[in-house]
């Protein structure tokens, strides 16, 4: 078993606090995404996982042992980097055995290894080429294949994908996924990638400035996000944001006027509101329509429209100025500068305290925690 | 317009530098055509190429058949194969130190390197003699492999350092992961990316290790151990100087240098077409 534990685990270079403690408990099998702005301390947490830095504080624990100022090479984990770090002068296949080499294993069970690693990756036919013969997908496997040979409990991924090109990326994508599935192991994957995070992660983790802003399932971050980073993290284009006023509490939900006059309802959890408390309400780009027949809707004009085919951003100004961004059908033939009526579904609202905090929506698609799913997925294997 | 003034610009570098090749080379080519030519021919005209009634090899009879020269030969090739080969050695391991390791005493090191680059090994000589006599090295091929590596470490660190530093780090940490101790991490990962830079400090270093008259002539004097600068001046005399014999021995002493030179050079070119990590 390889679960992961971390426990207050902070990080300092020098007099520059990098990470302010984490907590993270990650199970055994589980493919959790870490996500976060630029500079939060992704890298430095897979580093401290991967023993390449020491922490300062706190303790870890790989597979119920502690690591701390454990080599490396002692944690049985495989780490793949975003440049990949091939060695240049060895061929594929030495690039992948050499791990298994310096710790003494035969040579008969090196080639078999490699050799298994290399088909299941799909780059048999390459393996006596050097790195520089090779493509950037194709590095991106060796790369890959070189953790896999040694069967590490846990694979640390930064942000693997980032050099390829889109359709490549795609594809590799899927081939993760597959690979996890097959492997079954413990995956901690960093990206910047929206798609990456919600399609692979059993679990997803937003940190912001070195700390865990939020830790649950990609619907769970989508449908509750507990801040408003990570409701605005989460989800591309960005959530909507705008100022309102609450107007009315019931026991099911709020009343808010919002920053240019329309009033609107928001099923959330009213139990902490006062009376003209200054919240911010949030809607998501894809649940806004043109229907003017919705429950609700916002008078706007259209400053900019961008066409992607399948779909239409329309930048929308509000009367007040707020700015918004919604998602409409190709189809839509609505120009710049036209004026619009733009509908939402009030269940579909989010609302935030001022401290940045979500009010628990009431009405929201019933996601399952991960804990709830791995019960589930333990009871269907059994 | 760009295009010529670019030509013009490649014209006069190529002139500049045909210029200097042609200047370093006028000498080791005088000292080659005079060296096949008879004693008379090279006082007459010490310009001109032999020709077959100058043509003579009487200079490289005198140094094959009637001197210790395969003995100053071997000499010389052991003492500057030797150096060669510790000043990589531990030049490369003090590069990788300083570069990828902080310890105490790091920048004390470090700056003991600089200042071996900036003050001339011969300023030593007297307290190296003493030291050489005091360890009983004085006469020994020994004393002079240590003082060379002693002059061709500093610059070898310098030089390897600049190239360490731009090894990529995750290569390091890529191998790290993959449990390769630190001491495999030098000679497998290391060591191979930097050899084209390796193979310029043995350039460096070899050449006037190679030329050096000045230390065997204090060090190691005595018959047995002269190395070929050295053994050739036995042909200069106070009041004769055979100079057949003197550029005989000359031309030959050029030959291993020149090999050697090929093989590194044959490594520098293909570091530089290598291709880098990504
Ligand atoms: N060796 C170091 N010394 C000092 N500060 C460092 C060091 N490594 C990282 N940092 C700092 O730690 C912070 C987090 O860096 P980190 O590389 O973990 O960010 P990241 O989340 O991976 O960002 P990105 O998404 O751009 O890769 C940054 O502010 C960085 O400047
Ligand atoms: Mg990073």
């Amino acid at each position: 078993m390889a679960d992961l534990k971390l426990t207050d685990v902070k990080k300092s270079f020098g007099n520059v606090a990098v990470l302010h403690g984490i907590d993270l408990d990650i199970k055994h099998g589980e493919f959790v995404v870490l996500v976060g702005a630029s500079g939060c301390g992704k890298s430095t947490l897979l580093r401290l996982i991967a023993g390449l830095d020491e922490i300062t504080s706190g303790s870890m624990e790989i597979g119920g042992e502690e690591v701390n100022g454990i080599a490396p090479a002692k944690r049985g984990i495989a780490m793949v980097f975003q440049s990949y770090a091939l060695y240049p002068h060895m061929s594929v296949f030495k690039n992948m055995a050499f791990g298994l080499k310096v710790t003494g294993s035969d040579k008969a069970s090196i080639q078999k290894k490699v050799e298994q690693a290399a088909k299941t990756l799909g780059i048999d036919h390459l393996l006596k080429r050097l790195p520089r013969e090779l493509s950037g997908g194709q590095r991106q496997r060796v790369a890959i294949g070189r953790a896999i040979v040694r069967d590490p409990k846990v694979f640390l991924f930064d942000e693997p994908l980032s050099n390829l090109d889109a359709a490549l990326r795609v594809q590799t994508r899927v081939e993760i996924g597959k690979l996890h599935k097959e492997l079954g192991a413990t995956i901690v994957y960093v990206t910047h990638d929206q798609v990456e995070a919600m399609t692979l992660g059993d679990k997803i983790v937003v940190m912001n400035a070195g700390r865990i802003e939020q830790c649950g399932t990609p619907l769970q971050l989508y449908q509750h996000p507990q801040t408003l980073f990570v409701a605005g993290f989460i989800g591309s284009p960005k959530m909507n944001f705008i100022e309102g006023i609450v107007k009315h509490i019931s026991e099911d939900c709020l009343v808010l006027t919002l920053s240019d006059g329309t009033i609107t309802k928001a099923y959330v959890d009213s139990s902490g509101c006062n009376l003209d408390d200054v919240v911010t309400f949030g809607i998501r780009p894809e649940h806004l329509t043109e229907d003017s027949s919705a429950d609700v809707s916002l008078l706007a004009t259209v400053t900019l429209v961008e066409q992607l085919g399948e779909a239409s951003y329309l930048y929308l100004t509000l009367a007040d100025g707020t700015e918004m961004v919604m998602r409409t059908s190709g189809e839509s033939t609505t120009i710049i500068g036209e004026q619009v009526e733009v509908g939402f579904n009030p269940e579909s609202g989010h609302v935030f305290d001022a401290d940045g905090g979500a009010l628990t929506r009431l009405r929201a698609g019933n996601t399952k925690s991960v804990a709830e799913l791995a019960q589930i997925k333990a009871q269907l294997s059994n | 317009m760009k295009i010529r003034h670019d030509r013009a610009k490649a014209l006069m570098v190529h002139a500049v530098l045909l210029t200097y090749t042609l200047i370093a080379l006028f000498p080791i080519w005088v000292v080659i055509i005079n060296a096949f030519k008879s004693r008379k021919a090279i006082f007459n005209d010490p310009l001109a190429l032999p020709t077959a009634d100058t043509f003579s090899i009487v200079g490289f009879e005198e140094v094959l058949l009637r001197s210790e020269f395969d003995v100053f030969f071997s000499n010389s090739m052991i003492v500057t194969l030797t150096s060669i080969f510790f000043v990589l050695l531990f030049g490369a391991m003090i590069a990788w130190a300083l570069t990828e390791y902080k310890f105490k005493g790091n920048l004390l090191i470090a700056v003991l390197v600089a200042m071996g680059i900036m003050i001339p090994i011969r300023l030593g000589t007297v307290s190296i003699l003493q030291l050489m006599s005091d360890l009983n090295l004085v006469n020994t091929l020994t004393a002079l492999v240590l003082v060379y590596i002693a002059q061709g470490l500093p610059l070898a660190v310098y030089i390897l350092s600049e190239f360490i530093r731009q090894i990529p780090k995750d290569l390091k940490e890529a191998a790290r992961c993959d449990g390769v101790g630190e001491i495999k991490i030098f000679f497998a990962i290391i060591v191979p990316l930097i050899k084209p830079a390796m193979a310029t400090v043995a350039v460096f270093t070899m050449i006037p290790i190679w030329n050096d008259l000045w230390f065997p002539l204090i060090l190691a004097p005595s018959e047995g151990n002269q190395t070929i600068t050295l053994g050739v001046q036995q042909f200069i005399g106070q009041f004769v100087t055979d100079w057949n014999s003197v550029l005989a021995a000359l031309t030959l002493a050029i030959l291993p240098i020149l090999v050697l030179y090929l093989i590194f050079s044959r490594q520098l070119i293909r570091g530089l077409t290598s291709g880098a990590v990504k």
